[in-house]
């Protein structure tokens, strides 16, 4: 780790790929992403590596399957329409089980929508988004230290699994600027790319020949390989999920699920509530695929726990998946806002004592 | 302690820069740091502002609906954010281009003619630097010498200007203290 400077997450999390081995940058400038590829116009041959702004989103969704294809580290960067128009590569790369990392820094929608900061798209990037039974391994930062961290690890994990990696920010998280170390360097090589890579055999360590596909004509060929791709999907249930624990050792009277910008507001409510005498815990999910389903679920369960508020800047999703973890047990309730105008602490704080 | 500063005030004005440095000074002061552009369709109408939040704990919501400070240098900006300052902050105005005052009788208003006193040193651009000097004295939430270190980093690349900036943010300072 070096010394703490001062950064716009966009330019951050730019950084971050660069550090984290990915020298390929494929992308299309859409607001409030658009520093990415500005910052990387500039790093990316500094460094040897490649950016390339894609005629459209369309277009660079495929460039990432290629490049992947290739055996090369890739990512993208874009916001909500523009992950839209990649969803349908982003099913592909899933099927064709190659590594990629998307990183999605949503604004309001639906549509055109806004450019101000939201959570919209998270049945998007957790449910699907592009047709088929595929799931990404879904991270959600609340800092811009986060954002690089987890921009660090995505890259692993996405070759770990042959499979894509998102980063889910919001316009805030892409916009603001924190102080941020960056962790060492990790080598530009994927370890096991001789697994699919279709490099050519020369540049091989084995004599497996590798094929990139996802069409499987044959039923009982096509049902065993998303048997497959499920396998993995279990396994990222095992090892993968992430969450932070807030205020849970108290005896709190209500649970929130939060997760990123949005539950830095809810830790300020949580911190002027327990002023006023009001203990409220939470569960920040740091994974959204895999979700911590035990850890909400067990902390919904605490005696003490009468209510659980899954509060986020859409229109009631990731409350589905919340309730879906508390299993009845307790009342299950939604605050949220998508317009841009972020929740205030005040506000969160109305709420909570509304529900108590 | 929790300190957030509203910088606001045409696009173009340096807004956003002064916002950084003194994020930029804060953090080598050990502080947390946030720093939040205004990037929304106001900035199409001219407004740009910034908003800094400076704390000795990790910073919860970055979004302050009522800032403790505010720089306003125009007159849309102090009409816009002066009611929302909290008491006992500090209100800077820009008198040069902005002739109204707050009307706050709870805040540490100052009124400093940034965009003038950058003219007679050379160059209108300087203002900003100006009104960051008498800010930073007069709230005292950074060390001076770090605000003059990150002011310094900021302008790296353009090192000429270095000697304007030092001679702004000094004449910002003196004001500060003369009134």
């Amino acid at each position: 780790m070096g010394k703490k400077v001062l950064m716009k997450g966009n330019e951050a999390i730019g950084e971050a790929a660069i550090r984290a081995g990915c020298l390929n940058y494929f992308a299309y400038p859409i607001t409030p992403q658009s520093e990415v590829a500005e910052y990387l116009a500039k790093r990316m041959p500094e460094v040897g590596g490649v950016f390339v702004q894609g005629e459209s989103e369309v277009a660079v969704g495929y460039m990432l399957f290629g490049a992947s294809g290739a055996g090369a580290r890739v990512f993208t960067t874009s916001s909500s329409p523009g992950i839209s128009l990649m969803s349908e590569a982003i099913s592909y790369i899933a099927g064709a089980q190659c590594p990629a990392v998307f990183v999605n820094i949503i604004r309001g929608g639906p549509g055109l929508g806004g450019i101000l900061p939201s959570q919209g798209d998270y049945f998007q990037s957790v449910k699907g988004g592009g047709h088929g039974d595929y799931r990404m391994l879904v991270m959600a930062p609340a800092s811009v230290q986060e954002a690089v961290e987890m921009m660090m690890v995505a890259f692993p994990l996405a070759e770990k699994y042959r499979n894509p990696v998102m980063i889910l920010g919001d316009g805030l998280i892409g916009q603001m600027m924190e102080p941020v170390e960056f962790p060492d360097q990790l080598s530009t090589e994927p370890s096991n790319k001789d697994d699919w890579a279709a490099n050519g055999m020369e540049y091989r360590r084995s004599d497996k020949r590798n094929l990139v596909k996802s069409l499987y004509l044959d039923p009982e060929q096509l049902n065993n390989h998303n048997l497959l791709l499920k396998s993995k999907y279990e396994r990222m249930k095992q090892e993968e999920i992430r969450y932070e624990a807030y205020n849970t050792d108290s005896d709190y009277i209500s649970l929130i699920v939060s997760y990123g910008t949005m539950s830095r507001v809810c830790k300020t409510a949580i911190d002027n509530l327990k002023e006023e005498g009001i203990e409220v815990g939470m569960i920040r999910p740091q994974t959204l695929f895999p979700f911590p389903e035990t850890a909400i679920h067990d902390a919904a369960g605490k005696p003490s726990c009468k209510s659980v508020m899954s509060i986020e800047m859409s229109m009631g999703q990731m409350v589905e998946d919340v309730e879906r973890c508390v299993k009845g047990n307790r009342p299950v309730g939604w605050y949220g806002k998508c317009g841009g105008d972020v929740p205030t602490p005040e506000e969160i704080m109305h709420v909570i004592k509304e529900g108590i | 302690m929790q300190h957030e500063v509203m910088f606001a005030g045409f696009g173009g004005q340096g807004i956003l820069m002064i916002g950084k440095i003194l994020a930029h000074a804060a953090m080598e002061a050990g502080q947390e740091v946030a720093w939040i552009p205004s990037y929304g369709p106001e900035m199409r109408g001219g407004t740009a502002y910034c908003q800094v939040v400076i704390s000795d704990r990790p910073i919860g919501s970055p979004i302050i609906k009522s800032p403790r400070h505010l720089v306003a240098m125009n007159r849309p900006s102090l009409e816009k954010f002066a009611e929302a300052v909290k008491p006992g902050g500090v209100i800077l105005i820009n008198s040069s281009l902005c002739p109204d005052r707050s009307g706050r009788t709870d805040v540490d208003e100052l009124a400093v003619p940034v965009t003038d006193l950058a003219k007679e040193l050379g160059s209108v651009r300087a203002a900003n630097i100006v009104a960051l000097g008498a800010f930073a004295a007069r709230s005292g939430i950074v060390d001076f010498e770090l605000i003059r270190e990150a002011v310094k980093e900021e302008f790296i690349h353009k090192e000429k200007l270095i000697p304007l900036e030092m001679k702004a943010l000094d004449a910002g300072r003196a004001e500060a203290e003369k009134h």
